[in-house]
């Protein structure tokens, strides 16, 4: 099964390389080298101030809006590095989605949240096919039943684990082919942690999906592979099953089984 | 740092190490019961194997336990699935010594056919095997395993070694056939016994490097 994993999926989505990154003078992530297979999931892991939230809003350009940072290195999605100078972030922002720890939607109806971004991208020429869209982007978060007799009623009124669900149909929306998870279950009780965890397996079958994770048990549950920060270096990296199972490094295997962090 | 789990897994390798022992006394006592025509010493022996018994269902409700309550990872999750296979393993081991005590009760009801020499050779070493197989376990430890293949080929040489000499016994003797065929099945059932042992150590294997040595046999260097 885990070569089926590694040998269908070739293609690297994203690819970083000899990733350096400051807050000042402050370095944070020190040399990070990691390839993203697409269609597959791929977590982060490590203890608090490793570096994986810094390092995941590198991935989409997120820290561009924190003063006084630099980066080195290069981060390639399909092949072109989202940095150079040619390159639309706002474009780069909706092929590569972010869904946060706090789910966060806009105070508006369920369905404006959902077409917000599809307007002002100008994504649809009509409402039918807006309608449509709202449509697809919230079944495919598994929130369609959900809400489908109240799409104008406010998204504040949701639950936690549905506003969450919202937050992901927004992004899934406007049509990214990656999507980051930053600790998206944080803020959520079992039930609905279970449901996202269920949602993020079928999303990858369309897209590329990167997770940031403190709990342990959920990348080794929801991942296929894993990467395991400390102190911003990139430690080690594998399949999932073989970092939980036999991991190559002692400092791993030490922060795995819980005799540090 | 000294975890929970740390002294959760202490307490498994004490049951386990219980284990061995009890089956290696368990051996010690078969053998003896046949070499001093001691029938209370097989009773013995066949008795005390519900301990043994009872000491498999422990630890597998505990190995059950520690993976339901402390998710467990890497070096602790292979230590405890390889503990409940080596607790089955040690159970098998177990009634494999029954099995000699048994043999042994018939035996002795018969005159002594010839003296036994190979037999309690065969004992010492099988006996050793669990001992040291569960050892490399406890101590983390799996670089001397190669001595334990050795072992067990020497187990094999001596349990065809008696096979032999028992089949010109029965070709010359047909009167001493019960008796030879009871001392073959002796053999037999040591040769289990470190095949056992052998079985044990292929999971401390893999439970210390994380290598699955299983089943290739001639490729054990790693």
């Amino acid at each position: 099964m885990v070569d089926e994993i590694l040998q269908s999926k070739n293609d690297l989505k994203m690819q970083i390389k000899n990733l350096n990154f400051y807050y000042g003078t402050h370095q944070v992530l020190k040399n990070i080298n990691l390839d993203i297979k697409s269609n597959a999931i791929t977590a982060i892991i490590g203890p608090s101030g490793c570096g994986k939230t810094t390092f995941i809003r590198i991935l989409n350009r997120m820290n561009d809006i924190i003063l006084g940072t630099k980066i080195e290195g290069d981060i390639l999605f399909d092949q072109k590095n989202i940095y150079d100078d040619d390159i639309d972030v706002v474009e780069i922002r909706r092929k590569i989605g972010m869904v946060f720890q706090r789910p966060n939607p806009f105070p508006k109806s369920i369905f404006e949240n959902i077409a917000y971004g599809l307007k002002i991208n100008n994504l649809t020429v009509n409402k039918g096919e807006l309608r449509e869209r709202v449509e697809v982007a919230l079944r495919d978060a598994a929130l369609w039943e959900e809400v489908k007799d109240r799409l104008n009623t406010s998204a504040l009124d949701l639950s936690g684990g549905q506003q969450q669900r919202l937050c992901i149909a927004r992004a899934l929306a406007v049509q990214p082919e990656v999507i980051l998870f930053d600790e998206p279950c944080s803020a959520l009780d079992p039930i609905a942690t279970a449901k996202i965890e269920e949602l993020i397996q079928e999303l990858k079958e369309k897209y590329t999906i990167i997770i940031v994770t403190h709990n342990m048990q959920q990348a080794a549950r929801a991942s296929d592979y894993t990467a395991f920060l400390m102190l911003g270096e990139l430690i080690e990296f594998d399949i999932t099953e073989k970092i939980f199972t036999n991991p190559s490094q002692k400092i791993t295997e030490d922060y795995i089984t819980g005799r540090f962090g | 740092m000294e975890r929970q789990l740390d002294y959760e897994l202490n307490g498994l390798k004490e049951k386990l190490l219980k284990m061995a022992s009890l089956v290696e006394e368990s051996i010690a006592k078969a053998i003896k019961s046949l070499v001093k025509r001691d029938s209370t010493l097989a009773q013995e022996a066949i008795e005390e194997d519900t301990q043994i018994d009872l000491l498999e269902v422990e630890i597998n409700n505990l190995s059950l336990k520690l993976l339901a309550l402390k998710q467990p990872m890497a070096s602790d999750l292979r230590f405890i699935t390889s503990a409940m296979k080596i607790s089955a393993h040690l159970e098998r081991i177990g009634d494999q010594a029954v099995n000699i005590a048994e043999r042994s009760l018939e035996l002795i009801t018969q005159p002594l056919l010839k003296p036994l020499i190979d037999i309690p050779r065969m004992a010492e070493l099988a006996q050793e095997m669990v001992k040291n197989s569960i050892g490399f376990l406890i101590n983390n430890d799996i670089s001397s395993v190669e001595e334990l293949w050795k072992a067990e080929n020497v187990v094999d040489d001596l349990n065809t070694q008696i096979f032999r000499e028992l089949l010109t016994y029965m070709i010359e003797d047909p009167k001493t056939i019960k008796r030879a065929v009871g001392l073959i099945l002796v053999g037999r059932h040591l040769e289990r016994i470190a095949d056992l042992s052998t079985d044990i150590a292929e999971e401390v294997v893999y439970a210390v490097s994380g290598k699955n040595i299983k089943h290739f046999y001639k490729a054990k260097s790693f």
